[in-house]
């Protein structure tokens, strides 16, 4: 009897879940609604860097990330990694002021929430703006194009190559551990010679063509979404001070909601930084 | 929605910028130090680098979505209905990088066959390049010149690795 009775309950409460009214996961509609874009947006994006592994897997050789993204603003070189740290940290610092917004919101700090975003979308614009440098730096000095990988890629015994090879003329050899990364002059690509350790001399290979396209497609998606993510960011600072979500029922869940959206933005930015700058 | 009081989800604000940025320092200097780069002639073992590095960015990954984004602080079945499809990213993973693995290995299999095609002995690859850089004064190496011409081209132009894998047979 008593199995039937709570069965009975069950079934009420069921009825009630499906008639409406109730949030069985205790969020609201928009929330739930972009996590889960949020969720599909993840899937794009994996699709990308996972046919960027599929290709590196594939290849004997790749660019080395040191070399590629060695250069700073100010025409300094040599310094692997560098820049595109600060970027990260940019990112890190914006996703930061954007859970500090999120927060005045919850305690109906207008003022709060203004401040917080505006640091914001200072933080995102910093970010592309380091990103249209660092793409500029590869189109116009290092001609990498999204058909064409200037990018030598030989390794010996598994380790790479010092110098920053601007310096290079055609028929130059080298030898290996010293530096032939760029051999693009005059218009065409020149494969350099490079005697191994053992005496053995060899052609330096060239770049996997895709390497440019991967890497303007995958950072140019993210940096869409950063731009896109800071029009948005924009508009609801705006409507923010404008009073509009104070008057509303949900509040400043607006601000949840494009909170969650500029968080995924740098949790993508972890996985690009890990595939494209680390490994 | 939020269960921690307004002081203490300051306090996790301050400690999420510190542990990232610390977290992206060390991953940087991980990839620096494992090439050499800091310590001269040091290197660490690829694998190494490889599971710290990755194991680094999860943590990162997983930091982000549980406090900045709160996941933490939701019901079960939202967790659940988010996170569990990713899941289904294991296996894309394994199986594409996989194959990657494979196309890399036909590859090599055709350079082989097309060096055996041409009737060039493939262990003479070396010593060939080495004649040709320095001047052919016999016909025997211009006959063997045009004969690798294809080769040469089509390697340096779509990437096929001819010499890389053959250091890797002797």
């Amino acid at each position: 009897m008593a199995s039937e009775h709570t069965a009975h309950i069950n079934i009420q409460q069921e009825e009630a879940s499906w008639t409406g009214g109730s949030e069985p996961f205790k969020a609201s509609y928009g929330k739930l609604m972009m996590w889960y874009f949020l969720l599909s947006d993840a899937f794009t994006f994996s699709a990308f860097l996972i046919c960027y592994g599929t290709l590196r897997f594939s290849m004997p050789t790749w660019p080395v990330p040191d070399f590629v993204f060695s250069a700073l603003p100010g025409g300094i070189h040599h310094m692997p990694l560098i820049f595109v740290t600060i970027m990260t940290f940019v990112l890190i610092a914006s996703s930061v002021t954007m859970v500090r917004a999120v927060q005045e919101g919850h305690r109906d700090n207008k003022k709060g929430v203004v401040f917080w975003m505006a640091l914001t979308i200072v933080g995102g614009l910093c970010f592309l703006g380091c990103q249209a440098w660092e793409w500029t730096t590869l189109i116009g000095e290092e001609k990498m194009s999204i058909t064409r990988d200037p990018f030598g890629t030989h390794t010996e015994n598994g380790t790479y190559i010092d110098g920053d090879g601007h310096d290079i003329k055609p028929g130059d050899s080298f030898k290996a551990h010293s530096s032939y990364l760029i051999h693009f002059h005059d218009g065409h690509f020149n494969p350099l010679t490079f005697k191994t350790e053992a005496g053995e001399i060899k052609y330096q290979q060239m770049g996997p063509k895709a390497f440019g396209a991967l890497f303007f497609f995958i950072t140019g998606f993210h940096g869409f979404h950063v731009f896109s993510g800071v029009l948005f960011l924009t508009i609801i600072m705006l409507n923010v001070s404008s009073g509009i979500y104070a008057k509303r029922a949900n509040n400043y869940e607006m601000v949840e909601k494009i909170g969650l959206y500029w968080h995924f933005v740098d949790l993508v930015w972890v996985f690009v930084f890990l595939l494209f700058y680390l490994l | 929605m939020s269960h921690l009081s307004y002081e203490e989800s300051k306090k996790l604000v301050v400690k999420g910028l510190i542990l990232l940025g610390i977290i992206t320092l060390v991953e940087v200097f991980i990839a620096l130090l494992g090439k050499g780069y800091i310590i001269h002639d040091f290197h660490l073992p690829r694998w190494i680098m490889y599971l710290l590095m990755i194991s680094m960015s999860l943590y990162k990954a997983y930091f982000i979505v549980y406090f900045f984004m709160h996941m933490k602080y939701e019901v079960p079945g939202l967790v659940k209905s988010v996170l569990m499809p990713t899941l289904l990213l294991v296996w894309a993973v394994i199986a594409f990088f996989s194959e990657g693995k494979t196309w890399r290995e036909w590859r090599a299999l055709k350079n082989d066959r097309t060096i055996a095609s041409l009737q060039v002995p493939a262990i003479h690859k070396e010593e060939h390049n080495t004649k040709l850089d320095e001047g052919h004064t016999d016909s025997k190496s211009e006959e063997h010149k045009e004969s690798l011409t294809p080769i040469d081209t089509t390697h340096h132009e779509s990437s096929p690795n001819i010499e890389e894998h053959k250091e890797k047979e002797h």
